[in-house]
């Protein structure tokens, strides 16, 4: 089993490298570079861009420095040292910051949760949080009571949650709470009081809320109907105690694997949530990157999320091994 | 199977069970696919499904010759009417029957918007599957069946693209190659394709490379092998329609994971670029309107609901066929 994680630990590094070599190859093969500005905006001269070019490396080649010296002074291998050392590079669009800074700089005086992406955080961690627990509940509530009122409400639920997209569920919860009930403002600007933070996390939780409660239910069911259950009833056990130490038990197992495709989902949801709610987070600054074409950023918000995704599977698959004494591994 | 077996049983213990039992005997043999097809159509949710995926793909071919207006014609002091059963809007607009879904900011008719976005949504689900059909069932089966170095290969590619958030990807391929060549074809389009289809036939690949591994151990493989087929023919012939029953259902639920990428990367600014010559095939999509839609939210939340609407519809519509053609064609599945 050590050998197991430790080889699945170490996958993870040429996963990153890939990722990292594909997006960095397909930023490069984006028009442009950093120093165009606007055609409105005054250009930045040809001296100065040659200038700029030799001050962040960007004369340099691409893969491999074949003109003598070293080697290694290539534009990629920079990235990928800057990488190391949490540099991202300067931004194309918002001058005199770096990606780094747009993204975990907190205003002067504030901490970390106040950067954008701390903001993303913390509205990522609020709507997992309530998708976690109430889906669970409400799962197992319908597995127990299949085919009452309780069991009927999850499954509609789970269906609509699952089959329709996020974002699409996201338009219809805030048209509806927005300019039917009038129960929020859509462009929230007070975003330090807690209330404000109730309908996006809201929304973008539901898709996870929806699949949780799904994998719940059918994961319960098919654990009451095991033989150990049976036994467990038979020896004459409390059927509180059936409920919480023989199915729960087994049945939050693969429950727990789909954290790692959930908070995948809330990075996507997060682009459009934030941007709806006008949310001051990373997702909103990712979608601005990409519609001002500001490739250093995007490439870098990039390689965040996919690091972040790749993180999280990595932490539910070694979980699961611990989690579950029966998964046998290679 | 052993039909006539059963079929002679003592009239002494004759019962309604075996009675019925009998009948259901007696019936004609029937192969795999038409009972199968007959499950799907005993499927309520599937039929319906299958009924309004036919009809938009119906309305999406037919959408020049229905379409009431031409979905770039602007018509100038006619913006943000609402649809036709509003009699106020929150900017005192009364929809009329002129336009049925009201217009827009710039007063092009929604109605032949949306029908015009059904044309790429239909486009972005079926050939992208098509391509991603035929790469990953060829790689699959290679690998499955060669094995070795081709099946490591593969395996290897596999985890680095399941590893790549499949959204990211499709962002930085949209936002990199916009302004290329192939990024301008078919206004996009093209590029769309070529990005679903890298990212998902892998898991094509994957899947049929499990299912040819299952199947090559089978003694009717073994006998197609003895009997002097060649390789190409035990794997066209008997392996690969043995294995079709998973592909199908997958590549069903293919179809709805792509328009809903359309759908995203359109409200990210990064779908179909914008048409200016209203004789072009794909004029706009349900992703593109709902950027459009999306200033609006508050005066006229019709220009959202319309394509959400519609965007909801469809991929509800084919992950229920999904949901029916898994419990057709494997029964096991079905609790």
């Amino acid at each position: 089993m050590t050998g197991y994680l430790i080889r699945r630990f170490f996958w993870m590094f040429p996963v990153l490298f890939f990722v990292i070599l594909i997006t960095f190859l397909l930023m490069h093969a984006a028009p442009g570079g950093p120093w165009d500005r606007d055609l409105s905006a005054k250009q930045i001269d040809a001296r100065t861009q040659e200038l700029l070019n030799q001050r962040f490396g960007l004369d340099k080649p691409l893969f491999i420095n074949l003109d003598g010296g070293n080697p290694f002074d290539s534009q990629f291998l920079r990235y990928v040292g800057g990488l190391m050392r949490g540099d991202l590079g300067p931004s194309y669009r918002q001058r005199g910051l770096t990606v780094q800074q747009i993204l975990f700089q907190p205003p002067k005086g504030k901490s970390f949760w106040q950067s954008r992406f701390g903001y993303s955080a913390r509205l990522g961690i609020f709507s997992l949080f309530w998708a976690v627990a109430l889906g669970i509940p409400l799962g197992v509530t319908a597995a127990l009571r299949r085919n009452t009122l309780v069991d009927y409400v999850a499954l509609f639920i789970s269906t609509v949650g699952v089959s329709v997209p996020g974002f699409v569920l996201a338009i219809f919860l805030i048209i509806l709470l927005a300019t039917k009930l009038h129960l929020i403002n859509i462009v929230q600007q007070n975003w330090s009081s807690p209330g404000a933070w109730i309908t996006p996390a809201v929304v973008l939780g539901f898709g996870a809320f929806a699949f949780i409660t799904r994998l719940t239910r059918s994961s319960m069911l098919e654990v009451i109907r095991q033989d150990y259950i049976r036994t467990a009833r038979a020896k004459g056990l409390g059927e509180a105690v059936v409920i919480r130490i023989h199915m729960l038990r087994n049945a939050l197992i693969p429950v727990f694997t789909i954290i790692g495709p959930a908070l995948a989902g809330l990075v996507v949801g997060s682009f459009i949530i934030e941007n709806m709610f006008g949310f001051p987070g990373s997702g909103r600054a990712y979608v601005q990157a990409v519609s001002n074409r500001d490739y250093s950023m995007i490439m870098g918000t990039t390689l965040l999320y996919a690091l972040l995704v790749v993180f999280g599977n990595l932490l539910v698959d070694i979980s699961y091994v611990f989690l579950d004494p029966r998964i046998k591994v290679k | 199977m052993a039909l006539s077996a059963s079929t002679d049983t003592t009239p002494s213990t004759t019962t309604a069970a075996a009675q019925q039992m009998e009948k259901l005997l007696a019936r004609p043999p029937r192969s795999l696919w038409s009972d199968a097809r007959h499950r799907l159509l005993q499927n309520k949710a599937a039929v319906v499904s299958m009924f309004i995926i036919v009809l938009v793909a119906l309305l999406a071919i037919a959408a020049p010759w229905i379409a009431p207006y031409n979905p770039l014609e602007l018509h100038s002091g006619k913006g943000f009417l609402p649809p036709v059963w509003v009699e106020r809007s929150p900017t005192g607009k009364a929809g009329g029957a002129d336009f049925l879904l009201g217009t827009d900011n710039l007063g092009r008719d929604v109605l032949s918007r949306a029908l015009y976005g059904a044309r790429v949504s239909m486009v972005v689900g079926f050939v992208p599957t098509a391509i991603i059909l035929l790469i990953g069932i060829t790689v699959g089966m290679v690998a499955g069946y060669g094995g070795g170095r081709t099946d490591n290969l593969l395996m290897r590619l596999t985890d680095i693209i399941y590893a790549f958030p499949d959204l990211l990807f499709f962002i930085i391929v949209m936002t990199a190659l916009r302004n290329t060549l192939l990024g301008k074809t078919l206004n996009g389009l093209l590029l769309l394709f070529a990005a679903l289809a890298i990212v998902n036939w892998v898991g094509v690949a994957r899947l049929v490379r499990g299912q040819v591994l299952a199947l090559k151990e089978r003694e009717f493989v073994t006998a197609s092998r003895m009997t002097g087929a060649s390789s190409l023919r035990t794997m066209f012939r008997h392996i690969l329609p043995n294995s079709l029953s998973p592909i199908i259902v997958s590549a069903a639920f293919q179809i709805p994971g792509a328009i809903i990428t359309e759908a995203v990367l359109g409200y990210l600014g990064l779908g179909l670029r914008p048409a200016t010559d209203p004789d072009e095939i794909f004029i706009t999509s349900w992703g593109a309107m709902l950027l459009e839609g999306q200033s609006a939210i508050n005066n006229q939340p019709w220009l959202l609901i319309v394509p959400a609407l519609c965007v909801a519809t469809v991929v509800l519509a084919f992950n229920f066929l999904g949901d029916g053609l898994r419990d057709a064609l494997d029964p096991h599945l079905k609790q």
